[in-house]
């Protein structure tokens, strides 16, 4: 038996993250790990993946340590099929062509609502933090895969303020709210992958990342996790998949 | 709470009918183009993030000491901090705010917001685009399917949420954004200002159709019969256009699809010292970088010729195979 492959928190957030991504499906992708979950996905088990940006590409295809720094650089648009306005690639979700949208966040709640506004009081905040982005426009309108750092001022109750809707307050809120199509359906983190329940919204674990316990998982959350009856152990990240993302991001732009 | 009163369609036109829109050459100095910019007004930026930044632009508007200036971009970046750290605008209309995902959060943005009274009003992306597409069309709204069941929305009372009169679903209207006047960089465009956009043109089109009026800085001024040779690159028509100014590295530090990438290494030492210390960094830079230079020229000279060659390299490696 040979050693597995060791690897960094952001490194198995990205080769996590890919595999939830499906041949032939149309992805809108953020920038920074969910950038290169989908470049790695594509340069895996997704060779027809279609990958948006919300620069306005269509169909990227990121060269390997040729990373953008943002979804608006030049290097998103080399080689791919077609460039629109910012306004119109964003109307593509509206629509209805894209299958997953993916994106990071600075902190998440029980129904998977996200935050990238504010900490504190939206009127007088302790922290201004970036805004939205696209990051509501992905959440509004396509199933979303979240890629996020487990920790516990990140996992938590309620998120001061929603920037990107998940279920919203649980229950039938979200599609109450107009949101009548999409919503969060994985979240992925580098001590396991998360669901959601289907009547309550709620966060549930799917599965436990290799050697990772479910204290550790629930004492890295700030609310109360579900175990699903099924939970997994996720098969740890190949050598393959390893050398693939090192191969696309050879500086640790992204997976420092 | 201070954006968003709505242009009455009446005022629009006026203004429209107001401004020569002949067929006349509108080349200019860098100086007199920024002086459209006047204090209080309602500035629109093209371009996004870094790329196609109007940063020659806001460095003259800067220069010529502007204030209270209300400035929407649909996302932006080092040339926010520039403008609220200047005390250039106090209002900043966006849908992200940040240095760029390599630095993170901008402390300039910080500073202004959470100490210093500076307005950031935050729209979703698409809303941003919706925004200056209503302005473009002529119209006062434009329905969307985003923000509903956010904090944005109701932290946006301008924004108004409507059954549908045809299927009864919930949509969310958001407001025309018509800038008093837009700030556009692009690659080319003749004496007349019918520009060509090379590559990602985000909200440029909509941006320029919804403005009063609309400053072009571009890397090179071409000739009207080059032009025509392929006028389906031609994104911007003449008649939106008031000024024309050629100025090379008219995006720097940041990019210009094709011509330069951003040049990380002035970016670099930039975000260090004003996220060292958003005041004191911030107005070293602003005296170095922004009031001290003789020219555009000038500055350039300050970044570097090694950084500016980088840049160039790479920007144009964007078309080999």
């Amino acid at each position: 038996m040979t050693d597995a492959p060791s690897y960094t928190a952001n490194e198995i957030l990205a080769v996590l993250s890919a595999r939830q991504l499906k041949d032939g499906q149309v992805v809108f992708a953020g920038i920074g790990t969910p950038l290169l979950a989908a470049t790695l996905a594509q340069r895996l088990h997704c060779p027809s993946l279609t990958i948006l940006f919300e620069g306005g590409v269509v169909g990227a295809f990121v060269e390997p340590g040729k990373l953008p720094p943002s979804t608006n650089d030049q290097r998103c648009a080399k080689r791919s099929n077609m460039v629109l306005g910012s306004a119109d690639v964003l109307l593509l979700m509206q629509r209805g062509y894209v299958d997953v949208g993916f994106m990071g966040g600075a902190q998440i709640d029980q129904f998977g609502n996200l935050n990238s506004s504010f900490i504190g009081d939206p009127q007088a905040p302790k922290v201004r933090l970036p805004g939205t982005g696209g990051g509501n426009d992905i959440a509004s309108l396509t199933n979303i895969i979240v890629a996020i750092k487990h920790q516990k001022r990140r996992f938590v109750e309620k998120v001061d303020f929603i920037t990107s809707p998940g279920f919203v307050r649980g229950g039938k809120s979200r599609t109450e709210s107009g949101l009548l199509r999409g919503g969060v359906f994985r979240v992925i983190t580098e001590l396991g992958v998360f669901g959601f329940g289907e009547e309550s919204g709620r966060m549930k674990v799917l599965a436990l990342n290799p050697g990772v316990t479910r204290e550790e998982v629930q004492d890295n959350t700030g609310f109360t996790l579900e175990f699903d009856e099924r939970l997994e152990t996720t098969a740890p990240p190949t050598t393959h998949e390893l050398e693939t993302l090192r191969l696309i991001d050879p500086d640790r732009l992204f997976t420092a | 709470m201070l954006e968003a009163q709505v242009e009455p369609y009446k005022q629009l036109r006026d203004n429209m009918a107001r401004r020569d829109r002949g067929l006349r050459e509108k080349v200019t100095t860098l100086e007199a183009a920024a002086s459209f910019v006047q204090d209080g007004m309602k500035v629109g930026l093209g371009g996004s993030t870094m790329s196609r930044t109007p940063m020659a632009l806001i460095w003259e508007v800067i220069r010529q000491r502007r204030k209270n200036l209300s400035v929407s971009r649909c996302i932006i970046s080092t040339d926010g901090d520039l403008l609220f750290g200047s005390g250039a605008a106090d209002h900043i209309v966006t849908s992200w705010f940040a240095q760029g995902i390599l630095w993170g959060l901008s402390k300039v943005l910080r500073h202004g917001v959470e100490a210093d009274g500076k307005h950031f009003e935050e729209w979703s992306h698409l809303a941003m685009g919706m925004r200056y597409r209503a302005g473009g069309m002529g119209v006062p709204f434009l329905p969307t399917r985003v923000m509903l069941g956010s904090d944005i929305a109701a932290i946006r009372p301008e924004a108004k949420q409507i059954d549908c009169p045809f299927t009864g679903e919930k949509l969310l209207l958001v407001p025309a954004l018509n800038p008093d006047v837009a700030l556009i960089h692009v690659q080319r465009c003749d004496a007349y200002g019918n520009a060509q956009i090379d590559g990602l043109q985000f909200m440029d089109i909509d941006l320029a159709l919804a403005a009063n009026r609309v400053i072009l800085t571009t890397e090179r001024i071409v000739s009207n019969d080059q032009i025509r040779r392929a006028p389906d690159q031609t994104k911007i028509p003449f008649f939106c256009v008031d000024a024309v100014v050629e100025v090379p590295y008219g995006s720097a530090p940041h990019e210009c699809y094709g011509h330069y990438e951003p040049m990380l290494g002035h970016m670099e030492d930039y975000v260090a010292q004003v996220n060292a210390d958003p005041v004191n960094g911030m107005r070293a830079y602003l005296e170095k970088y922004v009031y001290g230079p003789k020219s555009w020229v000038d500055f350039l000279a300050l970044v570097g010729l090694e950084e500016v060659l980088d840049a160039s390299r790479n920007g144009r490696s964007i078309y080999n195979d």
